[in-house]
């Protein structure tokens, strides 16, 4: 069999990927602080039209992926409002976040569909992306892959190795204590929840603006599903979120290219197998529950309210 | 100099819808000064500490600091002052480790350079041994304390609050932990002692304040008064103490744990071991312990909460009990007490005569056709109401509007109420101010005088010794063997507590 396709589709896996990256990692740091946003989707769909709608008009790529976490942002401030100051229910505000972004984008984009432009270009690293195959896989991507990387990077620095972080985690595993320490668990939050808002945003901005640079009605597909999946995959560990996101990204187009060569199963078999495989694996984490209620953060999901 | 106090709190006010939380209390605390703060739960203690720390802000009042008037805005701003708390809620983050629970305490400029060396340095110079890379689920809550102690230390705090911190310490914890206090008392550090423990209160403290619904009531030297005058002015009437007739500890079996082995579904958790008891008509039996040694799995075994692998791992007279469910037990004839009143023992939201119906419906026929008697509810819940004396409007009022004391007053009359042959009560008198907490104890050993097995766990010693014919002790799942009260000695139930003398269990070092 020739390997002509293989390059193609690392680098494919690699755009598959760096939108879960984003989102997986954002949501990391928010849940990290005792959040549950179900609101990841809602928050990429509105990066994601967002940002194509200023590539559209300005033709700025730079400026395009600042509007998509600007407007993940805004929309995560909606969920901050309602759960932390106004102590309304995490879950159902998340889905209702999701639901609303669904709509939003669809009535924002109607004017943008079969619009198109160029897309974000390939840095092509001089000299590097001439090596060949790790050339290209490695060194030929666009700017926002390698700021994936950076992002789980500092994540992972932040959350492990300094106050801030310790802060966050403190925030998420005991309010009360952390309250009565001294600290401002409302404050702490919404900054987490802002900041996961931000990256569901450029997730989205991805999307539209990289991957397949023109506007799809409901384009995200489930990823900000897959990308709160990912989160309890990984153990809310950012490395583990982003190799998560890999192997999801993997599968997706390995399948894709199975589907191409004429394996002898059926499609839509074929289809289901990134989300058989990520079911799988969450079985395998969560058999032992007592480990991964150790990873969990205590107070996930849970309203903080100052009283007595 | 020496004669500013190092606190002194003027005219501090602070209200809350519906109660007065703090009336005008004033207090001074001189330096080097072991000042105990001293009223039931529901005095206003809490409140006073609370401000004290700059968690929440006074409506009216003056705090002078060393002789300066100060606004306390925060945690931070009291820290700066020099001012320590070691709170009654551990305030720990389990998932963490002791070094990190201390970096988030303390004010950021201290956790530069090597933290970690100095958390050994200090915890050895007070006697208070921790491993900084330990994480906290893994500790005592013993240990737990001392993280929250070295906390403060770190700081050079100059005034010290301690709210409650010998509730979950064994009786050898307690004496460590004084040698500390005094210690530092000596250095010139005041400390705010807040227990409603007498005993301990007279042997450490130099004054005390007694506050009662918000108010100072009086100020005292606590080695010039005894436990009970104190207990008095506390309460602001007199204690009567329960009395009992005789023990009797030969009755028949009627309730029977037989090599009962449970693993734990908490968190952390403590799994049963080994586990044998019998409890006989007529008696009340004693489990001591220290908080999370196995009680709550013990009690979610004996509830049917947890059902045992074994049926016959728990008999009540002598019937295979350990797969029933909560119900089948009660008609079976078990009273259950669980431990926490708001969620568990009561249904919070639900008035008194539906909580007493969840309970009682079974053994009292509360039910017609699968409707609920509400008129015959109502009048079984009104029963317990009048003979346990609850403090209630009325039995439609929700379980959340009475006071701790109140509802288990009330949980507890509506178990005896339905005449069960035996009764099982986890913490009977935890949170409960002295008054009620006479009355639950006086209602159990009545129980156990007219036949019932009685099978009370507890933390208090106290109240063990007050209740029980015989103590048994329950530590890291296993359960030492039950011993007639008379015979035995606070000391040795101490050691039990902690884990030295258990048999076939090796020495447990700390």
């Amino acid at each position: 069999m020739s390997v002509d396709w293989l390059i193609p589709a690392l680098l494919t896996i690699v755009t598959a990927a760096t939108p879960l990256v984003f989102a997986a990692v954002g949501e990391v740091v928010v849940e990290k602080a005792g959040v549950l946003n179900l609101g990841v989707e809602g928050m990429m769909i509105i990066g994601a039209i967002a940002a194509f709608a200023t590539a559209v008009s300005t033709g700025n790529e730079f400026l395009a992926i600042i509007a998509g976490a600007g407007a993940g942002m805004l929309i995560a401030l909606i969920f901050g409002v309602l759960t932390v100051y106004l102590q309304s229910n995490q879950v159902a505000t998340g889905l209702a976040l999701t639901i609303f972004g669904l709509g939003l984008s669809a009535l924002i984009g109607h004017s943008y569909v079969g619009k198109t432009f160029d897309g974000l270009a390939k840095l092509n690293i001089p000299g590097l992306s001439d090596i060949p195959v790790i050339g290209p896989v490695l060194f030929g991507h666009d700017a926002l892959v390698y700021l994936s990387v950076v992002s789980v990077a500092i994540v992972a620095w932040v959350l492990t190795r300094t106050r801030m972080g310790l802060l966050i985690r403190a925030v998420g595993e005991n309010h009360d204590a952390a309250h009565s320490i001294g600290y401002s668990v409302t404050l702490v939050r919404l900054g987490a929840i802002l900041f996961g808002g931000a990256m569901a945003g450029v997730g989205g901005a991805y999307l539209s603006v990289a991957y397949t640079p023109l506007w799809v009605e409901n384009m995200t597909a489930g990823r900000g599903w897959i990308a709160l999946a990912l989160v309890v995959f990984a153990s809310w560990k950012p490395w583990r979120a982003f190799f998560g996101a890999y192997l999801f990204g993997g599968i997706t187009i390995i399948q894709l290219y199975a589907q191409g060569m004429g394996v002898e199963v059926s499609a839509q078999f074929l289809s289901m197998l990134p989300y058989i495989a990520t079911i799988l694996v969450l079985v395998i984490i969560s058999r032992d529950s007592a480990r991964a209620r150790l990873d969990a953060p205590a107070c996930l999901g849970k309203n903080f309210h100052a009283s007595g | 100099m020496a004669d500013t106090p190092r606190l002194e709190l003027i005219g501090i006010t602070k209200a809350y819808p519906g109660v007065i939380a703090n009336n005008n209390v004033s207090l001074k605390i001189m330096p080097g000064e072991i000042h105990a703060l001293l009223g039931e739960n529901g005095a206003g203690k809490s409140t006073l500490v609370k401000f004290i720390y700059g968690v929440q802000k006074a409506d009216a009042g003056r705090v002078l600091w060393e002789g300066q008037e100060v606004q306390i805005a925060s945690p931070n701003a009291a820290r700066k002052l020099g001012v320590g708390m070691v709170f009654q809620h551990f305030s720990l983050f389990d998932a963490m480790t002791v070094e990190e629970n201390i970096a988030l305490g303390i004010s950021p400029e201290l956790t530069k350079g090597d933290l970690s060396g100095r958390i050994r340095e200090v915890s050895l110079q007070y006697g208070l041994p921790l491993d900084p890379s330990r994480y906290v689920h893994t500790l005592s809550v013993g240990e737990r304390q001392r993280i929250e102690v070295v906390r403060c230390l770190l700081q050079d705090p100059r005034l010290l609050i301690m709210d409650e911190p010998t509730s979950v310490l064994t009786p050898q914890e307690v004496d460590e932990l004084f040698k500390t206090l005094r210690r530092l008392s000596e250095e010139g550090v005041s400390i705010l002692y807040i227990s409603h423990k007498l005993e301990e209160i007279k042997s450490l403290c130099h004054t005390a304040t007694i506050m009662r619904m918000g108010e100072v009531v009086a100020e005292c030297t606590p080695e010039n008064e005894t436990a009970r005058s104190m207990a008095e002015m506390m309460m602001g009437a007199d204690l009567v103490s329960p009395e009992r007739t005789g023990r009797k500890v030969d009755g028949a079996i009627k309730l029977e744990l037989r090599d009962l082995n449970v693993v734990s579904t908490h968190q952390h958790g403590t799994d049963l071991k080994d586990i044998n008891l019998t409890v006989r008509a007529g008696e009340v039996l004693g489990v001591a312990g220290i908080a999370g040694n196995g009680q709550r799995e013990l009690m979610e075994v004996l509830t049917g909460e947890v059902s045992c692998e074994n049926p016959t791992a728990v008999l009540v007279d002598g019937i295979a009990a350990g797969r029933m469910d909560p119900n089948e037990r009660r008609a079976a004839g078990v009273g259950l007490v669980p431990e926490e009143r708001l969620g568990h023992g009561a249904v919070p939201d639900m008035s008194l005569w539906e909580n007493a119906f969840l309970s009682a419906a079974t053994r009292m026929n509360l039910t017609k056709n699968g409707f609920i008697q509400v008129a015959a509810s109502t009048e079984f819940a009104e029963k317990v109401v009048e003979e346990f004396r609850v403090k209630t409007p009325g039995v439609t009022h929700f379980a959340t509007s009475l006071s701790g004391g109140n509802l288990q007053k009330f949980i507890v009359g509506r178990e005896i109420m339905q005449g069960p042959g035996v009764i099982v009560v986890l913490q009977p008198t935890w949170g409960v101010d002295a008054g009620s907490a006479a009355a639950i104890r006086q209602a159990l050993i009545n129980m156990a005088a007219e036949g019932a097995a009685v099978l009370a766990v507890s933390q208090d010693l106290e109240e063990l010794f007050e209740i029980s014919d015989r103590i048994a002790v329950i530590c890291e799942g296993r359960m030492s063997e039950a011993r007639l009260a008379e015979n035995v000695t606070v000391e040795e139930i101490g050691l039990l507590m902690a884990g030295i003398g258990l048999e076939g269990e090796p020495a447990h070092a700390g």
